[in-house]
């Protein structure tokens, strides 16, 4: 049996850690570019277009992450891709991030006076120029808090891809309290990591929460 | 896609489906109590008090729920407190939802104006009358949308509870896969019973909020 002090048990944590960081980010990055394309959909004239975006939100809204992480793993090989773990995290978490930031942008297009879109209407904008100088600026800058937010929620998250092999955080403390047998240090050590990513940004989301006036 | 497995999985399912029921049931009456609690606690309770129930808060919001799934599984047993799956999954959803309710209902009981309690006392009822009677109900009708979502997310989360061999619905369409080999299409239908689970439950509590608490509540 291989010893652990406590350093290499704390070390091995934080060389794992880096996965977290690395998947919280490129599912941020992707939610954020697929969430933006929901988004078009969510706002358009269309009624078809923005009944297939709400659809696509309440789908994954409504079920479980591990489910759709689930369905990721085992449904792309039967489309004859074969599929790491970490294809499958990524994938997952960024149709699972683009959902939740694009239901939050449009609450904030949808707080913006209707005036605003006349008066770049009169300006002499096309749809997209509105959409791209006058109102999404303003629906990012006002759901700045929430999309901090749901970061957060995202990073911890990540935590569920431990479940289908993804060589994270969670999935190497498992590891490690399976030598060590000490669950208590072994699982307080990762809360007390994903607590010093988390609550920085927790912080800095109450604090733009503040800075918005109440409506 | 191969659905023959079905019809003899439907009974797995159904019970899978009736403990992660029974588990958002419970986690929604004893998290909800706790939170009213904690937020009037937080409030009104001596300093130190206030000092622990937002630590609490934090620490639980910044931290996966998997994460406190196995901390209190594998980890409170070295402590000497060894505890049935479910018992822990319940203890868990409970304490994790609280943490969220928590806020929730606190801001609740800012949104009710102050003249409110004067307005009882000044009538002759006593402090927690005050609260029960005046205050608490024009609280929970505000925060109801915000309480529903927050159930509902708690219902989904609770598909990790499964990696604790509790045996409700992903934990079935674990074993089901294991059984049929056909994964893809097991996950697909449980997917779409925990999505008319998610709908329904939803649905339930409106209308349910709507008759309890008047109207308001969309």
């Amino acid at each position: 049996m291989i010893e652990f002090t406590f350093w290499d048990i704390v070390r091995n944590l934080l060389l794992a850690a880096r996965w977290t960081v690395l998947l919280s980010l490129a599912a941020f990055v992707g939610g954020g570019i697929v969430g933006l394309i929901v988004l078009f959909f969510r706002i358009a004239k269309n009624k078809w277009s923005r009944r297939i975006a709400s659809g696509y939100i309440a789908l994954f809204q409504g079920t479980p992450l591990l489910m759709q992480l689930f369905l990721m793993f085992f449904g792309l090989p039967m489309l004859g891709l074969r599929i790491e773990p970490w294809t499958a995290a990524v994938l997952g978490l960024t149709f699972f991030a683009s959902a939740y930031l694009a239901e939050i942008w449009r609450s904030g297009v949808a707080a913006l006076p209707l005036g605003q879109w006349d008066a770049g209407a009169s300006l002499g904008l096309h749809y997209l120029q509105e959409l791209r100088l006058i109102i999404l600026p303003q629906a990012f800058s006002i759901t700045r808090a929430p999309t901090v937010g749901f970061l957060v929620q995202l990073i911890k998250s990540t935590a569920l891809t431990s479940i289908i092999g993804f060589e994270e955080l969670v999935r190497t403390s498992n590891a490690i309290n399976n030598a060590t047998f000490e669950p208590f240090k072994v699982y307080g050590l990762v809360a007390l990591i994903f607590f010093v990513m988390c609550f920085p940004l927790t912080q800095y989301a109450r604090r733009l929460e503040k800075r918005v006036p109440a409506r | 896609m191969a659905f023959a497995w079905l019809p003899g999985a439907v009974g797995d399912i159904a019970r899978g489906a009736l403990t992660t029921i029974l588990l958002i049931a419970v986690t929604t009456l004893a998290g909800t109590f706790l939170s009213i609690l904690g937020a009037a606690g937080g409030r009104n309770g001596p300093v130190l008090l206030k000092r622990a129930i937002a630590w609490y808060v934090e620490i639980i919001r910044n931290t996966p729920f998997l994460v406190q799934l196995f901390f209190i599984f594998f980890g409170l047993p070295s402590l000497g407190i060894r505890l049935d799956p479910v018992l822990a999954a319940m203890l868990a959803m409970t304490l994790n939802m609280a943490a969220y309710t928590i806020e929730i209902v606190g801001a609740g009981l800012d949104a009710v104006p102050g003249g409110q309690t004067e307005a009882a006392l000044a009538l002759g009822l006593r402090p927690r009358q005050v609260f029960i009677k005046i205050v608490l109900p024009q609280a929970l009708k505000v925060i109801f949308p915000a309480l529903t979502s927050q159930i509902v997310i708690m219902m989904l989360e609770s598909a990790v509870v499964s990696q604790i061999a509790v045996r409700e619905l992903t934990y079935e369409a674990d074993m089901l896969q294991a059984r049929t080999f056909r994964s893809f299409e097991t996950y697909f239908v449980v997917t779409l019973v925990y999505l008319v689970l998610s709908m329904a439950l939803r649905r339930l509590l409106v209308t349910g909020g709507r008759r309890a608490l008047g109207a308001g509540v969309s």
